[in-house]
């Protein structure tokens, strides 16, 4: 950093070197905030009073005394009759799949005695890679004790299944013989056989119609493509123009398109290696993950958006010879750069849209065309996982309210929370015959029907998945079930009169629908080796096949097999009519967060509380405004302000967000849950009534809103500042592409010391011994140019390592226990004076750092722990040891990195952290290998030292060395684009080693390489596929 | 005094010969008889001896006279079908033993089974150095000299502190029959002996160098007692709780000899060793002695659906994380080594303190068990270039806290 005239800040406070930050910066541990009184316990952290002091001193005296008398007796209890394949302490793997409301992975659930702890990915699948952050947190909505326990009929919970599927098919026969229509309404079914189940529902019952909808929509998209996803492939572009898709984040599927993203950005600084990447061009309101990737990223209100793509049509049909369109012009920067890269990489070149305007989306779809993407960029297999149809919604609310319907059900679907209609649906919910929901509690909408039929949770179940055509993927159970719980399919099958045994109907579906495909073999044993492999993807080697030029030899659901689009001119006459290239008002964005999604999993602590990518801010949603418009209407950062959109007016806090479009206000949805759980009601406020259509299609981009002070402020819990590094510098390095083609080690920066002999690298000179590792030396590289900043390895840590959470106010009082967080840098010119830091926060670059314990040889925090609770291992590790440490959080002052978490309460069994890991079965979720800490002791990334130590036995049961990549640590395991790489640098066949021979004298660098800690972490420099002008500038 | 000094060498003599014992003998096995006894305790052992003895199935003493060498291959790879078949010597057998029918073992070879014999042979040949092996097996610090010395030495001390007390007694008697004597001939003083006592044991008080001597060693000895005793605290070596079925290690791993692994299906692959499931107690008490109370139990388990609770008898913390398997598999440590004599145990009893004193202990001393393990193969190459010790647990990190704190 030291080097360039850049200048790094990962907040608007420390660019402005506020006074809360500089303080807070110099201590580790923020000093006790007020609210520490809340907690009347009597093991509080802080300053415990006399009287509490002598109450725990004289409880313990007693405690101990009587413990002394006896110990407690503890049992051993083993099987009665023990399962075949189970053996207690040893994990079992199944192949699963997640696949809710649109969001899919193929997943390998890993179980000890017969209980899921952790979700991995499952390599076999060609289309999910890793496990997001929110699918992670699935895992935990398993073991949530505020579902529904069994059926319910209104608020009767003590009704029996017979009883209600007495009643209900007596009611549908009713219904049927009046001619009432039936509707099952759901988000996105990517199940053939649920599909099927749905086909004999509706066989019996002929009145009834499916229809689905999304709460982020893609129906225009749907619309102006077949009715499908095209196929995208970002692997095989070197020009990727996104407008208001954050396709690494959320849209449609981030973690399948992160990896084939991730393809093109990855370097080798190797004599001849790799040293092309993709350029990435991003037009967005909000700074989303996707743009804060993005080499060339410009801010755009949403009003311009439509006018952008057309401006973008025309210039790349002047050069390609086709006609342009009348649009007005809108003066964006970057605009006629993207489109010349677009122009010079025909072929190679894919523009995605995620606004849901049908006119927008066939003038995309009309540039892949001329670009040459179909059969390129676009090919194989179209996504079915996106399916919502809003018009048919909307078309169903309509008739809702006018008391045409007999009977509606809900399946994994929440519309009166999250459709913009949903305060209509709840009004007429109540006057419909019969209202069934099979949602797992009582929410929003299911309160409303009445009967609630919860289905088993997903980890609980059977079924299938074809998130892309052709590509199938299995569900199967590996837990009893918990709460007396039934498969919706179950009980659709039950009341259509079949057999209500969904495992052998999705039997009998692969073997009259998909075994045909198989080559050759008995049923059975495909439908095993499908069971174990989770995935079956008969259409796999084909796709993969088509790396070469020549278009995809099935046409499928792509463009190409659409009619010819109406014509453009018409799109362009929907758009000059919508859009304006200089809106004046303040203009509302919702947007779907990472994390959180449409909130469908908001009762879940560990999503709660996982920190956004861009803001960094969690337990919360808020108004984003850009620093020059919060500086007009003269709010700051935490104040409270009303947005008011055509009378729904909201109250929520300010956040700055350098990268917001000016002159707009960006929303997440998913919060402001009302009948959800105690860890998502009351969180944020729920922004889908402000959601509007246009043209019959849900918009996020309503319109104007207005803005007023509504006076006070709120806290958020933001961490994007927590655990600063000091002012020390060289923490980040990178350059750009053309640098770095020229030398392999630019934007690398090597510190040098003045000494007696003259300057030295600061690495050549030292007081310590060194390790010597014989056996093995663990070690880590993470790419910066792979790291999406997604998060997903936050979660998969927390979920392996136990990790507490610690809600809202102790986040706020920078509390959080995350071993590994990812550090969001924004990156600016060097400020000379007051109009530059307005200039930095307008639209800086932005660096995602995954940063978790260095394990340094020259280790700070070893040296001053006074009762040597924190040790060198002879592999590498630095060692935590939790039963040795008396809490004097010495080593945590003394580390450079600001990795080491203290234990301030006892998170666990407390009634005022009620988050799952204070009842049974909340505690189901721990993994048995790990300690559970208790109340002042530090923690730390311990590098999944109980995965090594597993690998490590493993080897030496079969008498032999560890294999690379059979230990994984979590966060590298989990990693969509694996940016991370584990393994054993004393292994000179390992990947870790490979990539570090090369990279040693390239991008490799270590951190705080001044200070010479030596960390057996490595990192790869961000390179950024840009001119070398003067970064991160909108004018650039 | 001699008399009793006598004594006490006497006492201590046999402590001495069976400390010094020397390594089991056993090495005369060949390879077959080696391998057929390995067979033997994994398969058969849970229902047959090598005696004449019956046990669930006939003892297998002279087997090879009763049986053809084809008729006992067939049998053993499938007895159900030469029942089926009518196999007159197969269905009398069937019949003679309940009908209980023998676990089919087609994995078996006929070299094995060539193996199992020869072992059943040889085991019958030299009873007398089976009778010996309990014993042998019930020495296990026999496996190394070090622990054996360390006995000696601590009995040759106490015999020399024994010995320097009595000294010190016979001392203290002469003197005070001395005293006592001196008093009766300057008698005429006057002073009564008991008061002239009281005199010099008051003077004797009143000294403050002794008072304060006294005080000095009192409180020594109370901070000795109460730091044993804090060290001591959740150190339950000794423990023997009474278990909800009264099963008897030393007649099932002791008489019937029946391999650990039998039961404790973990201990070579997992953390736990497991304790057994009901089902594996049913492979045998299905047909033996079901009538017996205590096994009845286990039969009121499986009807009520209601799993027997044993009683945890080690407990670790949990913070302390151990693995059977690096132990056994691995480390190719027997048993008894940490549960001690195991299998002459009615009611099993937690042997060692399982402190983690005991542990790393046991981690200095012990060598690695690198033979045949690829695994230790460069780890040995790099030590004995620098070391001409054996390459000990210690060397390859096994003090480490992260080895068990995670």
């Amino acid at each position: 950093m030291e080097h360039t005239n850049k200048r790094y800040w990962k907040g608007l406070e420390e660019l402005r070197n506020d006074k809360d930050f500089v303080r807070n910066a110099n201590s580790e541990f923020a000093p006790a905030p007020p609210a520490e009184k809340e907690y009347e316990s009597l093991v509080d952290g802080m300053g415990t009073h006399r009287r509490d002091f002598l109450k725990v001193l004289g409880f313990g005296m007693a405690a101990v005394s009587l413990a002394a008398c006896e110990t407690p007796v503890r049992y051993a209890v083993p099987y009665l009759n023990k399962p075949e394949g189970e053996f207690p302490t040893i994990a079992n793997w199944y192949a699963s799949t997640y696949a809710e409301g649109g969001d899919y992975a193929s997943v390998l659930v890993k179980t000890r005695e017969g209980r899921p702890i952790k979700l991995e990915p499952n390599n076999l699948s060609s289309i999910s890679s890793g496990v997001s952050a929110r699918i992670h947190g699935s895992l935990l909505s398993l073991y949530d004790n505020e579902k529904l326990k069994g059926p319910a009929k209104g608020s009767d919970t003590k009704v029996s299944w017979d009883q209600v599927d007495k009643e209900i098919m007596s009611q549908l026969a009713k219904v049927a013989a009046g001619g009432t229509p039936i509707r099952l309404i759901s988000s996105t079914i990517i199940s053939p056989s649920t599909k099927a189940v749905v086909a004999d529902f509706v066989a019996k019952y002929p009145a009834t119609s499916h229809i689905q909808y999304d709460a982020n929509s893609a129906s225009a998209l749907l619309k102006a493509n077949g009715g499908k996803v095209p196929a995208y492939d970002f692997s095989k572009a070197k020009t990727i123009v996104s407008i208001d898709a954050d396709f690494l984040g959320t849209w449609i599927a981030p973690i399948a398109f992160a990896k084939q993203y991730a393809e093109t950005r990855k370097l080798s600084s190797a004599k001849g290696g790799k040293k092309d990447m993709s350029r990435h061009y991003q037009f967005e309101s909000q700074l989303s993950l996707t743009g804060s990737n993005a080499d060339y990223r410009a801010a755009v209100k949403p009003s311009q958006i439509g006018l952008l793509v057309a401006a973008l049509y025309n210039k790349v049909a002047g050069k390609m010879g086709a006609s342009s369109i009348s649009a007005a012009a809108v003066n964006v920067p970057h605009l006629d750069q993207a489109a010349a890269d677009l122009i010079a990489s025909k072929g190679q070149a894919l523009v995605v849209c995620g606004v849901n305007d049908i006119n927008v989306q066939n003038l995309v779809r009309s540039l892949n065309s001329m670009l040459g993407s179909n059969g390129n960029t676009i090919s194989g297999a179209a996504y079915n996982l996106r399916q919502g149809d809003d018009v048919a919604m909307n078309g169903f609310i309509d008739e809702l309210k006018g008391g045409r319907v007999g009977a509606v059900m809900f399946l994994d679907a929440n519309p009166v929370y999250d459709h913009p209609r949903g305060a209509e649906i709840a009004a007429a919910l109540p006057k419909v015959p019969l209202s069934i929901s099979f949602a797992d509690r009582a929410d929003e909408t299911a309160s409303l029907t009445k009967y609630i039929c919860p289905a088993s949770h997903y980890l609980e179940s059977w079924g299938d998945a074809e998130p892309r055509s052709g590509y199938y993927s299995l569900l199967q159970p590996t837990i009893s079930l918990i709460f007396n719980t039934r498969q919706a399919q179950s009980s659709l099958l039950k009341w259509a009169g079949k057999n209500e045994d969904y495992h052998e109907y999705v039997k009998s579906y692969w073997r009259s629908n998909i075994y045909t495909q198989a080559s050759g073999g008995g049923f059975d044993q495909f439908w095993m080796k499908a069971l174990h492999d989770g995935v079956f993807e008969p259409k796999s080697g084909s796709t993969s096949s088509t790396s070469d030029a020549t278009p995809a030899s099935q046409p499928l659901a792509t463009s190409t097999s659409v009619a010819p689009l109406a014509s453009s001119s018409d799109d362009a006459a929907a758009i000059s009519k919508t859009y304006k290239a200089n809106g004046s008002g303040l203009e509302l964005v919702l947007y779907e967060k990472v994390g959180m999604g449409t909130g469908n999993l908001a009762n879940n602590p560990w999503i709660q509380e996982f920190p956004d990518p861009v803001t960094k801010a969690c337990w919360d949603n808020y108004a984003c405004l850009s620093k020059a418009t919060a500086s007009e209407l003269g709010v700051e950062q935490g104040d409270l302000v009303k947005l008011d959109y055509k009378g729904k007016a909201l109250e929520l806090p300010v956040v700055v967000q350098p990268g917001q479009a000016a002159g707009t206000v960006a929303v997440a949805i998913g919060y402001g849950r009302e009948k959800a759980g105690k860890s998502a009601d009351g969180v944020g406020v729920n922004v889908y009534p402000w959601a509007t259509f246009n043209n019959g299609y849900l918009s996020f981009r309503p319109g104007e809103v207005t803005l007023t002070k509504s006076g006070g402020t709120k806290d958020i819990a933001q961490t994007q500042t927590h655990d600063t590094v000091m002012g020390r510098e060289s923490v980040l390095q990178d350059a750009v592409l053309g640098d770095y083609q020229k030398n392999v080690m630019a934007g690398r920066f090597i510190p040098e010391v003045e000494t007696s002999e003259g300057p030295k690298e600061a690495t050549d000179i030292t007081l310590w011994d060194g390790h010597e590792y014989k056996n093995h030396s663990w070690g880590m590289v993470i790419d910066l140019n792979s790291c999406t900043g997604c998060g997903a390895c936050v979660i998969g840590c927390q979920s392996e390592n136990n990790v507490a959470v610690v809600g809202r106010q102790e986040v706020i009082n920078r509390r959080e226990m995350h071993w590994i967080r990812i550090d969001r840098y924004y990156s600016s010119k060097s400020a000379e004076s007051i109009d530059d830091l307005e200039e930095a926060a307008e639209n800086p670059e932005v660096t995602f750092q995954p940063l978790m314990c260095q394990h340094c040889n020259n280790a700070p925090c070893e040296t001053v722990c006074p009762v040597l609770a924190t040790t060198h291992s002879s592999e590498g590790l630095n060692q935590m040891t939790y039963n040795r440490c008396v809490g004097t959080r010495y080593c945590a002052n003394n580390c450079p990195f600001k990795v080491r978490r203290f234990n301030w309460f006892k998170y666990f069994d407390s009634d005022d952290f009620d988050y799952n890991f204070n009842n049974d079965l909340g505690k189901m979720v721990i993994n048995p290998e790990v300690t559970v800490r208790s109340r002042g002791v530090i923690e730390k990334c311990s590098m999944c030292v109980q995965r090594i130590q597993e690998g490590k036995l493993n080897a030496k049961k079969a008498r032999r060395r560890p294999v690379d990549g059979e230990i994984d640590t979590a966060c590298a395991q989990t990693c969509p684009t694996n940016a991370i790489t584990f393994g054993d640098m004393n292994d000179p066949e390992s990947r870790i080693s490979k990539v570090l021979e090369v990279e040693r004298e390239g991008r490799a660098f270590h951190m705080l390489e001044e200070i010479n800690v030596r960390p057996q972490i490595s990192y790869l420099t961000k390179i950024r596929n840009k001119a070398a002008e003067a970064p991160g500038m909108a004018d650039a | 005094m001699k008399r009793f000094i006598a004594g006490l060498l006497l006492f201590c003599l046999p402590l001495f010969a069976l400390a010094q014992d020397p390594a089991p003998a056993g090495d005369a096995a060949s390879g077959d008889v080696a391998n057929g006894e390995t067979i033997f305790k994994q398969n058969c052992a849970s229902c047959h001896n090598t005696s004449a003895e019956k046990s669930v199935g006939p003892g297998l003493k002279g087997v090879q006279q009763r049986h053809e060498f084809p008729w006992l291959v067939k049998w053993i790879h499938n007895s159900q079908a030469m029942i089926a078949a009518g196999d007159p010597a197969a269905v009398a057998l069937y019949k003679q033993y309940n009908q209980a029918q023998m676990t089919s073992f087609p994995n078996l070879s006929e070299t094995d089974i060539k193996d199992i014999l020869a072992y059943v042979e040889e085991a019958n040949a030299a009873p007398a150095a089976v009778a010996g092996a309990p014993a042998a097996a019930g020495a296990p610090a026999a496996q190394s000299g070090a622990p054996s010395d360390l006995f000696v030495l601590v009995l040759v001390a106490l015999l020399v502190v024994m010995l320097l007390v009595l000294g010190v007694l016979l001392v203290v008697v002469t003197l005070l029959s001395k005293a006592v004597s001196g008093d009766a001939a300057a008698g005429q003083t006057g002073t009564p002996f008991m008061e002239r006592l009281k005199g010099t044991l008051t003077k004797t008080a009143n000294n403050p160098a002794i008072r304060s001597a006294t005080i000095w060693v009192f409180v020594l000895l109370v901070t000795k007692a109460l730091i044993d005793g804090a060290f001591n605290v959740g150190v339950h070596q000794g423990y023997a709780p009474k278990q909800p079925i009264a099963y008897s290690h030393k007649l099932h791993a002791g008489e019937y000899k029946i391999d650990c692994n039998y039961c404790h299906t973990g201990a070579n692959r997992s953390r736990s060793a497991h304790i057994p499931s009901a089902n594996i107690c049913m492979n045998c008490h299905g047909v033996i002695k079901k009538e017996s109370p205590e096994i009845q139990k286990i039969y009121a388990a499986i009807e009520n659906n209601q799993p027997i609770e044993w009683v945890r008898v080690h407990n670790l913390p949990d913070f302390a994380y151990f693995n059977h398997a690096q132990h056994v598999n691995v480390g190719g440590l027997e048993c008894q080594q940490c549960h001690g004599e195991i299998q002459n145990m009615e009611v099993v009893e937690q042997r060692s303190s399982l402190t983690m004193g005991w542990c790393i202990d046991c981690h200095r001393k012990t060598d690695v068990n690198t033979k045949g393990n690829a695994y230790y193969d460069k780890l040995v190459q790099v030590h004995n270039e620098g070391s001409k010790e054996n390459l000990k647990v210690a060397d390859i990190g096994g003090l480490e806290c992260s080895k068990c704190h995670y």
